[in-house]
């Protein structure tokens, strides 16, 4: 990373801003998604089987 | 073997025991990942800062191939053993393969719209990684195309296995082949053919992409159990009314299996 003016330099990543912040942000976004998806349908899932296990008084 | 560590209960067990630890072990292996990545890793001497790209890039193609191959021995232990958790280990990794598959096809686009002066090109090793992207989206589709879910496993156990020849044809595709892709600079017959300065980084980013990924599993595996549990009180639930509204003896439950 250049040292010549710091910030501003280092985030024109020699000129190849425009191709290397964007791959990195669609990775961590597609990642992150992943994620936030699992995450959610997890917590449906155990919403779920708590009401049908109350629904039918099963416990198993 | 398979048996005793394949059984549900215990692998609910586990993986409860194991999720904290591996989830947040990947956010920090990342981080560090990242600040290898971008700060500490040297820019080349050919390609500048657009390097930086290949440590995202790289890890995520690993991961598109890796995952694969898991999804596909799960379901050949699916297909073969009958086991309930091994089609729902493949099921759960699907999205995750094709998030990294996806991730690679597009850094791979970004890097190679500077590097070779084109976002794609119709060669062996980009288009057979399209072929795996679509692969995975197939499977996606076949597993949830059904009503029952042992069918729609059976036909995409079917997919996964059949797909498995698109791998070596992608590993070796840049041997066999004319393409503007390079050869494999890490994982090759003899030692890496890349700068340690450079391949450490890598090597961190690639891990914590694996820890992400089991970690992801085990979510996802405990949410495809958690489904079939829940499916199979429905059942239940139903089939033990069905039987007392037509005054049936006794509402002795026929519990379905769990797969």
């Amino acid at each position: 990373m250049p040292a010549v003016s710091g910030v501003a330099a280092y985030l024109a990543m020699g000129g190849y801003a425009v191709f290397v912040w964007p791959a990195y942000g669609l990775t961590f976004a597609v990642l992150g998604g992943l994620a936030l998806n699992s995450w959610r349908r997890h917590r449906r899932s155990l919403r779920l089987l708590e009401a049908l296990q109350q629904q039918f008084g099963a416990r198993r | 073997m398979i048996n005793r560590f394949a059984n549900p209960a215990r692998f609910m067990r586990l993986s409860a025991a194991a999720l904290p630890w591996c989830s947040w072990s990947s956010v920090v292996v990342l981080a560090l990942g990242l600040y290898l990545a971008l700060v500490v890793a040297p820019p080349d001497y050919q390609q500048g800062e657009a390097v930086r790209i290949m440590y995202v890039h790289v890890p995520a193609a690993w991961l598109a191939l890796s995952v694969y191959l898991f999804i596909a021995v799960a379901s050949g232990v699916a297909l073969v053993a009958r086991h309930p958790l091994a089609e729902i280990a493949a099921r759960a990794a699907a999205p995750i393969g094709a998030g990294f598959t996806f991730v690679c096809l597009a850094t791979g686009s970004l890097w190679g719209r500077p590097m070779w002066g084109t976002w794609w090109v119709w060669d062996a090793r980009l288009t057979s990684v399209l072929v795996l992207f679509f692969l995975y989206l197939g499977y996606i589709a076949l597993v949830n195309g059904f009503d029952d879910p042992v069918r729609g496993g059976r036909a995409g156990s079917l997919l996964a296995l059949v797909g498995v020849v698109n791998l070596p044809i992608i590993k070796f595709s840049v041997d066999w082949w004319n393409t503007l892709h390079q050869p494999a600079s890490v994982l090759r017959l003899g030692a890496p053919t890349i700068a340690l300065s450079m391949l450490i980084p890598l090597l961190v980013m690639a891990l914590g992409f694996w820890l992400l990924f089991v970690s992801l599993l085990m979510v996802r595996m405990r949410t495809g159990l958690n489904e079939r549990k829940a499916l199979a009180l429905r059942l239940n639930g139903v089939l033990a009314s069905r039987a007392a509204r037509t005054g049936a003896e006794s509402a002795r439950s026929p519990r379905p299996a769990l797969r």
